[in-house]
């Protein structure tokens, strides 16, 4: 049996006495669709965070494709192809659509250190980018800057600068999060559209995304796994209904 | 053995008063840039202001030591909360640069108008003649204005602590400082909170300025010169802790002292190795809730 | 028009871009009697330009730069005082060369740190520094300084002369190749990689860069630029002195970057042009309005012209521009 995509081994996270993750033991499969979903506060974050090496974990284990990444800084798993997107759009506002993209394939082809060639002389880079853009529908708009973009595309650019790490696991925080609906249905074209052999692992509150994107769901509930399974078996799932439902739902 | 004796008593007790108002000068900087997180480079033009303040009541209107004390603080504070509603708190969210442009900006202006006020010779120091003397303390003569210093400034350490820990203001403060947002969603109207704190803060360093102006000379110079001294402080104790930077004064003070009394070749080399190091190893300060 | 390196624009040279060599020929021919101000200007500039690399463009905010103007400037000294090399090019290798290795090594401790504690590091790290060239006099000859540097003549012909002709052109060449070498920089992947570092660092950290060793690099950098402006500075006077270690220089450089517009190459140069002029002709007339005119001048940066003159200069042109 191959290994997973990405595996967690007790994982555990503590800020002082408040325990945000207990024992999260979870697989994503290579070329997975998998939905993570639980209430407010739930640790979904959290554990994205700890994933990518944002957070430190306070005890377990993190495997990337069976190799051991729990003490690597985020930027070497980055390198080994674990990308992510932001929940709170965390792009870089003042510069040009293109360099967003941009930025993170110079980053992976490892020319960032190169200082006498102008970055305008990179065309490869530059190529590579306006072909992301274009698979967002965004080619029109790569000169402009960020913070000139409608929110709805500003995810898309997350997305497009996500895609541009050539990722084997990538981790959607909220894609559509902030995104009004008439927008959002060109949010779940694009990630309908992914390429099949990245696994993903989508954090989301829009129910109606879930279960039309994932085909696995786990559910998170005060920082450890409450179910995991199809979406039908979540859907008739009688805990993960009253944890939505709210406490009032059994006497 | 006997002397050695003798001038350690000496240089702990000079020490303690200049930690002393070290900490009562920056205890109000570690609270705002904590509460804050205004990097306030400016806070010793409050001091020196003070210290100003004191010199002039006592020489030209003959106000009596304690009233010009008093006053040092009352003015300071009001002055303070001009300034904190017209610029500080227009630069809250505005980052680091700016905060540190404009609080240096503060200080060369306020250097500007103390040299033309008073010149560039450090503010005479008048005592009133109680203090003048020495006192004897379990047979050792010390001199009494530092005594009497040592003791108002303890003084103030422990209603400040008292009213940190027992007032609502105080609750209040310990809250934001933990955490803003959330001090802000159950009510707290931080505004009025920053104002108030900054002018106590504010007020605080005018007296520590007035009250340690025969240790730190109230000069034009005064907020460059010991900018350093009252970050450090800060850095050391930690942000937003009120006893850290009491520790930390008393620390800075005390080694200052005994540098300059033993190993005056070093400056204040031991002071600053110590500081980088201490940094390094706890970027948070000694008590510090952020860093 | 973009000021960075960026994989969207262009980096050719621009016309406008010609206007500080042509105004530096035109002073030399023009206005022999300023030379000296001059030199000291292009020094200057060269000092601003360094801390616009880590500042302006990488976001590292110091108090403390001062001390790589200090070391190369005490390295120049040193080195002719008491070893007696005389040459102006090795001075001017050395001083970079220790200057940069200054750099590495504090920022290497430094770097670690962000915010308030970086801020305090760069203080106080300074301050030692100058604690260092006040109390060890056998190398640094203490609060006295180094006078009587010697510089060889360039080439074995070209003397500093009484007029500072030699020392103009020199300086002016020596920023040339500088200004030549940062601009590459600036518009290369490296220059547009520091600009996504100040505009986003956590999203920097998520790309897989490697932040910390980025800024360490940058800062070595600017260190080993900030040192070829001291060494300058002690080559032309012949001299040095602790005045170089100050803080007044840290923030001097500051203002003279803030007032010129941060974060772009040019701001580097007309802030200290014009701060130093304004020096020259006001410190002296008016010492006591000059440091009150800095600080209302910081104030007024800070509250209505962020992007100091150039940043004024931009929005004027952009309402020439939409009628």
């Amino acid at each position: 049996m191959s290994a997973p995509a990405l595996e967690t081994r007790d994982l555990c996270k503590q800020f002082g006495a408040l325990t945000v993750a207990s024992n999260i033991n979870f697989r994503l499969e290579a070329g997975a669709r998998h939905a993570l979903i639980g209430p407010n506060g739930a640790g979904k974050t959290t554990f994205v965070n700890m994933l990518t090496g944002a957070l430190p974990a306070t005890s377990g284990k993190i495997l990337f494709g069976g190799e051991d990444i729990s003490q690597m800084a985020q930027a070497a798993r980055t390198k080994r192809g674990l990308g992510r997107t932001f929940q709170i759009t965390s792009l870089f506002r003042d510069l040009p659509v293109l360099d967003n993209v941009a930025l993170g394939i110079a980053e992976r082809e490892g020319v960032s250190l190169k200082m006498w060639k102008p970055a305008s002389s990179y065309k490869t880079i530059r190529d590579e980018s306006m072909a992301h853009l274009e698979t967002m529908g965004l080619a029109a708009e790569a000169l402009l800057r960020v913070k000139d973009l409608p929110y709805g595309k500003q995810r898309l650019v997350e997305i497009a600068i996500a895609l541009g790490l050539k990722p084997k696991v990538l981790l959607l925080d909220e894609p559509a999060a902030g995104v009004p609906s008439i927008e959002s249905g060109r949010i779940l074209d694009v990630l309908a559209d992914l390429p099949k052999d990245i696994a993903i692992l989508i954090i989301e509150h829009d129910m109606d995304i879930v279960f039309r994107f994932a085909q696995r769901i786990t559910v998170l509930v005060q920082g450890a796994v409450l179910v995991e399974g199809a979406p039908e078996e979540i859907a008739n799932d009688q805990r993960v209904r009253d944890v939505y439902l709210g406490e009032g739902g059994h006497d | 053995m006997q002397a050695f004796a003798s001038s350690l008593v000496s240089v702990l007790f000079h020490g303690i008063a200049y930690g002393m108002i070290l900490y009562v000068i920056s205890v109000g900087l570690s609270v705002t840039m904590g509460l804050m997180g205004f990097v306030n480079l400016a806070h010793g033009v409050f001091a020196m202001a003070g210290g100003l303040l004191l010199s002039t009541a006592m020489a030209k209107y003959a106000v009596p030591f304690p009233l010009a004390l008093l006053l040092a603080f009352v003015v300071v504070a009001l002055g303070s909360v001009v300034l904190e509603r017209l610029l500080y708190s227009k630069l809250y969210s505005a980052g680091e640069l700016a905060q540190v442009l404009f609080t240096m900006g503060l200080i060369f202006i306020s250097i500007a108008i103390a040299r033309q006020l008073y010149g560039t010779q450090a503010a005479p120091v008048f005592l009133p003649d109680y203090l003048k003397g020495q006192i004897n303390i379990l047979g050792r003569d010390f001199p009494a204005f530092r005594v009497v210093l040592i003791f108002i400034s303890a003084i103030i350490v422990v209603t400040l602590w008292f009213g940190v820990e027992r007032t609502r203001w105080g609750a209040m403060v310990r809250a934001a400082v933990d955490n803003r947002d959330m001090a802000q969603s159950v009510g707290i109207n931080t505004n009025r909170l920053f104002m108030v704190t900054f002018a106590l803060g504010s007020g605080l360093a005018g007296l520590g300025g007035a009250l340690g102006s025969d240790i730190l000379p109230v000069q034009s110079t005064y907020p460059l010169e010991n900018l350093v001294y009252f970050m450090i402080v800060v850095a050391v104790g930690g942000l937003g802790s009120l006893s850290g930077p009491f520790i930390a004064a008393l620390m800075i003070g005390i080694a200052d002292t005994a540098t300059k009394y033993w190993f005056p070749e070093l400056g204040a080399f031991l002071i600053y190795a110590a500081t980088i190091g201490l940094l390094l190893w706890r970027p948070q300060g000694l008590f510090g809730v952020r860093s | 028009m973009t000021r960075t390196g960026s994989y969207s624009g262009h980096a050719r040279i621009g016309i406008m871009e010609a206007l500080p060599w042509i105004a530096a020929i035109a002073v030399f021919f023009l206005l022999p009697d300023y030379l000296s101000l001059g030199a000291r200007i292009m020094i200057y500039i060269l000092f601003t330009l360094s801390l616009d690399l880590i500042l302006g463009y990488a976001g590292i905010i110091t108090l403390g730069h001062s001390v790589f103007l200090g070391i190369g400037a005490y390295a120049a000294g040193i080195l002719s005082v008491k070893l007696n090399i005389n040459d102006p090019f090795l001075q001017l290798i050395a001083g970079s060369l220790m200057s940069a290795v200054f750099g590495l090594a504090s920022g290497a401790v430094i770097l670690r740190t962000k915010n308030l504690t970086l801020l305090m590091l760069t203080l106080a790290i300074t301050a030692i520094v100058y604690e260092i060239g006040n109390k060890a006099s056998w190398l640094t000859g203490g609060a006295d300084g180094l006078p009587g540097v010697q510089v060889n003549p360039f080439f074995g012909r070209f003397e500093f002369d009484l007029w500072g002709r030699t020392g103009y052109i020199y300086c002016v060449i020596v920023l040339f190749v500088v200004w030549f070498v940062v601009r590459r920089l600036i518009y290369s992947p490296f220059g547009a990689m520091l600009t996504g570092i100040r505009e986003n660092t956590p999203r920097m950290h998520a790309l897989g860069a490697p932040v910390y060793q980025r800024l360490l690099i940058v800062y070595t950098i600017s260190a080993g630029i900030a040192g070829i402006a001291g060494v300058l500075m002690t080559q032309v006077t012949q001299s040095v002195g602790l005045n170089v270690l100050t803080f007044e220089v840290a923030g001097d450089v500051l203002v003279m970057l803030i007032l010129g517009g941060v974060g772009r190459i040019y701001g580097a140069f007309v802030g200290p042009v014009v701060y130093m002029i304004a020096q020259d002709l006001l410190a002296k007339q008016f010492p006591e309005y000059w440091s009150f005119g800095v600080g209302v001048l910081l104030i007024f940066v800070v509250f209505f012209a962020r992007g100091g003159i150039l940043g004024l200069v931009d929005k004027i042109a952009a309402r020439g521009r939409t009628p």
